[in-house]
């Protein structure tokens, strides 16, 4: 591995592995200025993980391995699907052709071992979480993909023969002011596959204490300590990583210096924290049969994507 | 008319060798006759030896007349539940604490689970749904949130609820036996205390029904500073229930400013006598606290502030399209559900039923005037919601009309207490606290102290609604169903 790759490496993982809980931060700072109050520090959640981190762990006796496992399953796949995907047009650490399916799996992975762990525990609330994940991941794991697949063919790319950092890379002022309203339909999709996935309203209210009410937060009600250290690390992680993908759709400046690239692509995250912050302050939570509706939208969209690039 | 019990009226004590005795079955029979014809029932319950106690019953007869009458029991009765399902609660209760049947009641269980007494032993079953794809979820009596205890047993299918029982009980304090020691130096302290939400509720229903046997005569002004206090406690929890419902469906806007908002009323309490909760506001004879000309302006200057922005919040939180369709269709409790579980307060308003004790059966407080009465068609969270939001108005309304002309004169009668009551007599008195109907019944000894002391609370009424409002819902929208009825737990457990 030459020099240059190993400084490539070192920035890409510092920029995405450490600043994701940041974004949290930000989200949560927007809300409460929203809400007339001041808000918790930006670094809360950083503080928040090291607390755990600095916590011995509980384990229910109806619990597993699978259980100790998912937290670790988890947090390796979503740090390795951190690898593979591209900053501010730059080619990420790892690309290779059709790393989109290796994203796609790996976040399914951590997604499996979750679920998993949450049927582990026996318990009546992380079951019903877990049906819900894998109810809503059903509808938003194909618009996810579509949407890429859409972006791809319209940049003249092959899902399988090109990585996830050609395709990104090809993107640029001018494809946006080629392809302005196929372009906009495919980051249409992704938002409405980041706000599911990530677990925040209109999907999922992440502040809410309702066992009842949650989808993600009730699976991993029964982890503690280090181990819901990592998953909270992972949620920060996932937010992150849909967040890069959704960035790099409505924000293809480049400048051809890296830094420079990167620094906006770390800006664009900002503003689309800020933006999450502001409709989880301006939106309420829908019903969770619309939720279905609402990713069944989404597929709609990407599928739109790709039917008017390819006609 | 006295084979369907004594013509009454709340707050005027009888005889309690006045009462008609019946024979337990024309005693139900004329009961559930008149409930299906329109009536319903305000409280039943047992008095007397433990093992073997008399039955009490006030019920609204047809024609609106309240209606008292006794029945004794040996061992068991001809329930009522089967025709009169209102009555369901009252009779597990009175069988819990006396061990005497109800011959035929369909679910018998114990009500709170008490320790010591007749059913305690042994956890009863709850009701189940048996098949491939069902499941139950069982929630509480710990909670996510700082709330109170109570157990919910869902019967799922999917998200789908088929049923929902709830099981409470874990806030029981013996509060009625503690009542029953008084009249003393905590019989006040006790009343409001059970449920702090409805402090001045619960405190002014038993002072009226305390004055009545002690024959003390409460100043107006007095009975106006209690309305005004009334009123504020009405405008903090629909305010603060506002807020609530807002958050449960993540929607922050309305929930930052209602939670701000419902301090400035308890605020206002605050200013009347020093505790946000109205602690010790109400006395016997009238008020411990009076507000001079300044101070009621400086409240009326406060009370258009705050009414101002709970507009806003309220604006926001109807306005915003997504936040109704949560609401609307959500959460439905029929008009004949609400008859036949005998709703009280709110929750019936919101079902189109006119139920408010203020306009039924006007108490002392508010014989000289009275907010609005509002009654809202639908049943649903959004009724609900709207009720709450149309009430604030109406109340905010009364409330500085009250403070602009407070009568002159004293607010409390000088009247002896803790002193002895009226010997053997009978008296109930009737209130609408915010949530609705409280019931305070009051037998008295041959000494003048009390022998037996019933307390109603609405959330007694109102919690089968919120079982009925589940039937079909998704059990994610427990919450905010739960939500908006917001009852009381331990007013029902005592």
């Amino acid at each position: 591995m030459s020099l240059a790759a190993l400084v490539h490496l070192a920035v890409h993982a510092a920029l995405v592995f450490a600043l994701a809980p940041l974004l949290q931060g930000i989200v949560n700072r927007t809300k409460a200025w929203f809400a007339g109050r001041r808000g918790p520090p930006l670094a809360q959640p950083y503080f928040d993980l090291w607390r755990l981190l600095a916590k011995g762990a509980v384990y229910s006796t109806t619990t597993t391995v699978v259980f100790r496992l998912a937290p670790v399953v988890a947090l390796a796949a979503l740090l390795t699907t951190g690898l593979l995907v591209p900053m501010g047009g730059w080619p990420a650490p790892l690309a290779f052709a059709g790393d989109l399916f290796l994203v796609a799996g790996l976040l399914a992975l951590a997604r499996f071992a979750l679920v998993l762990a949450a049927l582990d525990t026996g318990s009546s609330f992380t079951g019903m979480g877990a049906s819900r994940e894998v109810w809503f991941a059903a509808l938003a794991e194909p618009a996810l993909l579509v949407s890429l697949a859409a972006l791809a063919r319209g940049l003249r790319h092959d899902l399988a023969h090109d990585s996830l950092s050609a395709i990104y890379g090809a993107m640029s002022p001018a494809t946006f002011t080629a392809g302005a309203p196929f372009l906009l339909l495919v980051a249409g999709a992704l938002l409405l596959v980041f706000l599911a996935e990530n677990g925040r309203i209109p999907v999922d209210d992440p502040n809410t204490h309702l066992e009842l009410t949650m989808i993600h937060e009730v699976m991993i009600l029964d982890h503690s300590g280090p181990d819901l250290a990592f998953l909270l690390y992972g949620q920060a992680l996932k937010l992150q990583i849909l967040g890069v993908l959704l960035v790099g759709v409505l924000l293809p400046v480049r400048t051809g210096v890296a830094a420079l690239d990167l620094a906006l692509a770390v800006a664009g995250l900002v503003l689309l924290a800020v933006a999450v912050g502001c409709i989880e302050s301006l939106l309420a939570r829908l019903r969770l049969a619309r939720v279905a509706q609402m990713l069944t939208w989404a597929g709609a969209l990407a599928v739109a994507a790709l039917v008017l690039e390819v006609s | 008319m006295s084979d369907r019990g004594l013509a009454v009226r709340p707050g005027e004590p009888v005889a309690r060798a006045a009462l008609p005795v019946l024979e337990p079955r024309a005693w139900r029979d004329a009961i559930v006759a008149d409930v299906a014809a329109g009536g319903r029932l305000l409280a039943l319950f047992g008095a007397g030896e433990a093992a073997a106690p008399t039955l009490h019953a006030i019920h609204q007869d047809r024609a609106g007349q309240l209606r008292w009458s006794l029945a004794p029991v040996r061992g068991s009765w001809p329930s009522l539940t089967s025709e009169c399902p209102q009555a369901h609660l009252f009779e597990r209760e009175i069988w819990e604490a006396s061990g005497a049947v109800p011959e035929g009641h369909p679910w018998l269980k114990p009500v709170r689970r008490a320790p010591g007494t007749a059913a305690s032993d042994g956890a009863p079953p709850f009701f189940a749904v048996a098949g491939d794809d069902v499941h139950e979820v069982a929630v509480g009596p710990v909670h996510a949130g700082v709330i109170e205890p109570g157990h919910f047993r869902f019967q799922c299918h999917g998200e789908a609820v088929f049923h929902l029982e709830i099981a409470l009980g874990y806030q029981h304090r013996g509060v009625e036996a503690l009542l029953a020691q008084g009249p003393d130096r905590r019989t006040l302290h006790v009343v409001e205390t059970l449920a702090g939400d409805t402090t001045l509720g619960h405190a002014t229903t038993a002072c009226e029904a305390l004055e009545a046997l002690l024959g003390v005569s409460v100043p107006p002004r007095g009975h106006a500073l209690r309305a005004l206090g009334l009123e504020l406690e009405r405008l903090a929890n629909h305010v603060g229930d506002l807020g609530a419902l807002a958050n449960d469906v993540g929607f922050l806007p309305t929930a930052a400013y209602c939670g701000r908002l419902r301090g400035d009323f308890l605020n206002l309490t605050a200013a009347l006598c020093g505790n946000r909760f109205g602690r010790s506001l109400v006395r016997v004879g009238g008020t411990g606290f009076d507000v001079d000309p300044e101070r009621a302006a400086a409240m009326r200057d406060r009370l258009a502030a705050a009414a101002r922005d709970v507009r806003d919040a309220v604006a926001l939180l109807f306005g915003a399209p997504i936040v109704r369709a949560r609401f609307e269709g959500t959460g439905v409790v029929t008009a004949p559900a609400a008859l036949d579980l005998g709703l009280v307060g709110m929750a019936a308003r919101a079902c189109g039923l006119p139920r408010d004790v203020r306009h039924e059966f006007p108490p002392l407080a508010y014989r000289a005037g009275r907010p609005p009465l509002v009654v809202l068609e639908g049943g649903d969270v959004m009724a609900r919601a709207r009720l709450r939001a149309e009430e604030i108005e109406r109340s905010v309304g009364f409330v500085d009309g009250l403070l602009a002309a407070l009568p002159a004169g004293p607010a409390r009668a000088a009247a002896a207490w803790p002193a002895p009551l009226a010997p053997g007599h009978a008296v109930f008195g009737l209130g609408e606290g915010w949530r609705g109907e409280l019931v305070h019944v009051l037998l008295t000894d041959a000494a003048g102290r009390i022998e037996r002391w019933k307390v109603v609370d609405p959330s007694f009424h109102n919690w089968s609604a919120l079982a009925m409002a589940l039937r079909g819902e998704e059990i994610s929208d427990f919450p905010l169903c739960n939500k908006s009825f917001n009852l009381s737990y331990c007013g029902f457990d005592l």
